[in-house]
């Protein structure tokens, strides 16, 4: 019997499922944020709809109990890899006391968790990657074993610390993994708007590093590039640039309104191609997910949601005055 | 105890530091082998080697990025920005990510960064390589600001900085590095940040400083004290955020305020002093708070005659504290 698509990529049939259902997990939060946003619950959300593939299929191909990794805004998918939590997740959008990103001082969207090696973001876009950069030096120095992974959109490939960052890790030949998460829009301006080159993966060869771009909406693809990347990574042969092409399902954010800037049959023909239903049909063909499975893992999904999102909306706020700690390091006692 | 230059003491408490904890490493554009363009990690390179006293690319905003990178891992980064006047593309990582990593974390992360930045003119520097930066920095919360004005306060102010936990922008006055020397103990001490230093005790007139300004205001002193004047010399030494203790307590203390920066004067540092002291001194001053800093111009032109015309200098220090004196 011939091996299918996952088991060639290296992927038991156990991982193939998990991936599914963290892809299915990230999906179904961002949905109930969207609900709880549109009925006055939570002020803003912003989403990862559409870049599951790409995000799971990247997580799964670290190693998420050494490696270190700095997401962006859309990153859902890649910090429930890491360790994350739905009941985390919606304590940020809600922004309660409880919320481990911040604590209810960021909006929802800026992750960050010390003790999943998720390093803090901001909303300025592409100064996370210097700071992957950084992590990727000090393990270096350290002489650890891990790659640091980070993820930016194709808008932000025009920043000068994305050429700042990987110029630097191309010449210290760092172990790096930068990832785009090209899903075609900065907002409202398209791709042939924000950059000249053919594609993002090209930008590589002036960083003396490895580039590829990769069909972002294939989780296995997707895997494949980050497994090899971090391969090389790990034996000393330096940074790699993926671009993994998608595409934004939703609006850039709860308040943008993206009927203003793209055509309704645009969005229409790339919710065919969602990743969640062409995984699921991929799964199901080769005889990993069947009706039985899917609805458990349905079921599943629904109750961790249900129960995170009543968790949280019970969930205290931070005392007024908590908006005074932590300027500086405070001292014990 | 051994007499050094301004800049041989940050390169004391850069080797101390290193050698203390193999975290500390620096990073910067000609650090390396050159030793920096003003020699400031001098004989570093060949000590600790390359990966310890690493050479960037020319690339501030990464200097900087890299390094909150690598603090926020666990290392005790020490970036050097080649002169203050090239920091400005670092800024957004420096206020925007160091500056509020422990804050908008609520704790869960900190990014222990040190930059050093040489900044200050009378170095025929022109207008990007003579300013003062430091008010530009100066109002974001989150951030510490040192500019010490003697080799003793440089070795225990930079160590400190190094070993706090929070970031901290270390400026360095340039013509202070040969022109000012001092005694520097060899033990391992560090001073605190946020506070100030009395360097003159007086009872006439009160001179809030900080860098070169001091060393400006204590020669300045002495010419005063032979006319019967005796003044006190308050230097700031970390310029955020401010000592008010020591501030007020100063100000009290004589009544007559002048505030001395070489930064242009609106928006400078010292109109904050002057704010604190107007706040909390007000029944106890005899004089409107003066202050003597550059022209409000955008920085400092070449020319050495309109260089020495923006630059403070003792005469003018001298001639501005006669005048509040005779208020």
């Amino acid at each position: 019997m011939s091996l299918n698509r996952h088991q060639q990529a290296g992927i038991t049939d156990e991982q193939v499922l998990d991936m599914y259902k963290t892809m299915l997990l990230a999906r179904k939060i961002d949905e109930r944020m969207w609900l709880l946003n549109r009925s006055g619950k939570i002020p803003f959300v912003i989403s990862c709809q559409g870049q599951e593939a790409a995000q799971i299929g990247a997580s799964f191909a670290l190693d998420r109990e050494q490696d270190w990794t700095a997401p962006y805004y859309r990153d859902l998918g890649v910090v429930l890899a890491f360790g994350m939590t739905a009941k985390d997740i919606m304590l940020s959008a809600f922004a309660k006391a409880e919320d481990p990103n911040s604590g209810g001082r960021q909006m929802p969207g800026h992750f960050g968790q010390k003790k999943n090696r998720i390093l803090t973001g901001s909303s300025p876009v592409t100064t996370q990657l210097p700071h992957a950069v950084g992590v990727a030096l000090a393990g270096k120095m350290e002489k650890e074993e891990f790659v640091s992974f980070v993820t930016l959109g194709e808008g932000s490939t025009n920043q000068g610390d994305f050429h700042e960052g990987l110029n630097f890790a191309g010449v210290h030949k760092l172990p790096v993994i930068t990832m785009v998460e090209n899903n075609k829009y900065a907002i409202s301006v398209p791709f042939d708007r924000q950059v000249a080159s053919e594609n993002v993966s090209i930008r590589a060869k002036s960083y003396g590093m490895h580039g590829v771009t990769v069909n972002g909406n294939d989780p296995i693809e997707v895997y494949t590039a980050v497994k090899e990347a971090r391969e090389r990574a790990i034996n000393g042969d330096g940074p790699s640039l993926i671009e993994a092409v998608t595409y934004r399902l939703t609006a850039h954010s709860s308040d943008d309104d993206d009927r203003t800037y793209r055509e309704k049959e645009e969005v229409e023909e790339a919710k065919r191609d969602d990743c969640i239903l062409t995984f699921s049909t991929y799964l199901k063909e080769s005889g990993v997910l069947t009706d039985e499975i899917e609805e458990k893992i349905n079921s599943e999904v629904q109750g961790i949601v249900n129960e995170a999102t009543e968790y949280a909306e019970e969930a205290p706020y931070a005392e007024p005055e908590h908006a005074l700690r932590f300027v500086y390091e405070e001292q014990e006692g | 105890m051994a007499v050094m230059s301004y800049i041989q003491a940050v390169t004391t408490a850069l080797r101390e530091e290193m050698q203390r904890d193999d975290k500390v490493f620096i990073l910067g554009e000609d650090v390396g082998k050159k030793g920096g363009v003003f020699r400031a990690t001098d004989g570093l390179y060949d000590e600790f080697g390359a990966a310890r006293v690493l050479d960037t690319p020319l690339s501030e905003s990464a200097i900087a990025g890299v390094g909150i990178g690598a603090a926020m891992y666990g290392l005790r980064p020490v970036a050097e920005m080649q002169f203050a006047d090239f920091i400005l593309p670092a800024f957004n990582q420096i206020i925007s990510e160091a500056a509020k990593i422990r804050y908008r974390s609520n704790n869960d992360w900190q990014a222990p960064i040190t930059i050093r930045a040489p900044y200050g003119g009378g170095v025929h520097g022109a207008l990007y390589h003579s300013q003062s930066v430091e008010a530009m920095f100066a109002n974001q919360p989150g951030l510490k600001i040192v500019m010490p004005s003697t080799p003793y306060d440089v070795k225990g102010l930079l160590k400190a900085a190094i070993r706090d936990n929070d970031p901290v922008l270390f400026f360095e006055h340039k013509r202070a590095y040969r022109l000012i020397k001092g005694e520097v103990p060899s033990d391992d001490y560090v001073l605190p940040i946020g506070k100030a230093d009395v360097k003159r005790e007086g009872d006439d007139i009160t001179v809030i400083t900080y860098g070169l300004g001091v060393h400006f205001a204590l020669q300045a002193a002495e010419k005063l004290a032979e006319e019967g004047i005796e003044a006190h010399i308050l230097d700031l030494r970390t310029v955020y955020p401010l000592d008010q203790e020591a501030i007020i307590e100063a100000a009290t203390k004589t009544g007559k305020v002048l505030l001395v920066t070489e930064d242009n004067k609106e928006g400078s540092i010292i109109g904050e002093v002057a704010a604190i002291i107007a706040e909390n001194c007000l029944f106890d001053l005899d004089a409107p708070i003066k202050r003597l800093a550059g022209p409000d111009v955008p920085a400092m032109p070449y020319a050495p005659t309109m260089e020495k015309y923006f630059m403070i200098n003792p005469e003018k220090v001298e001639n501005a504290m006669r005048d509040l004196a005779e208020f």
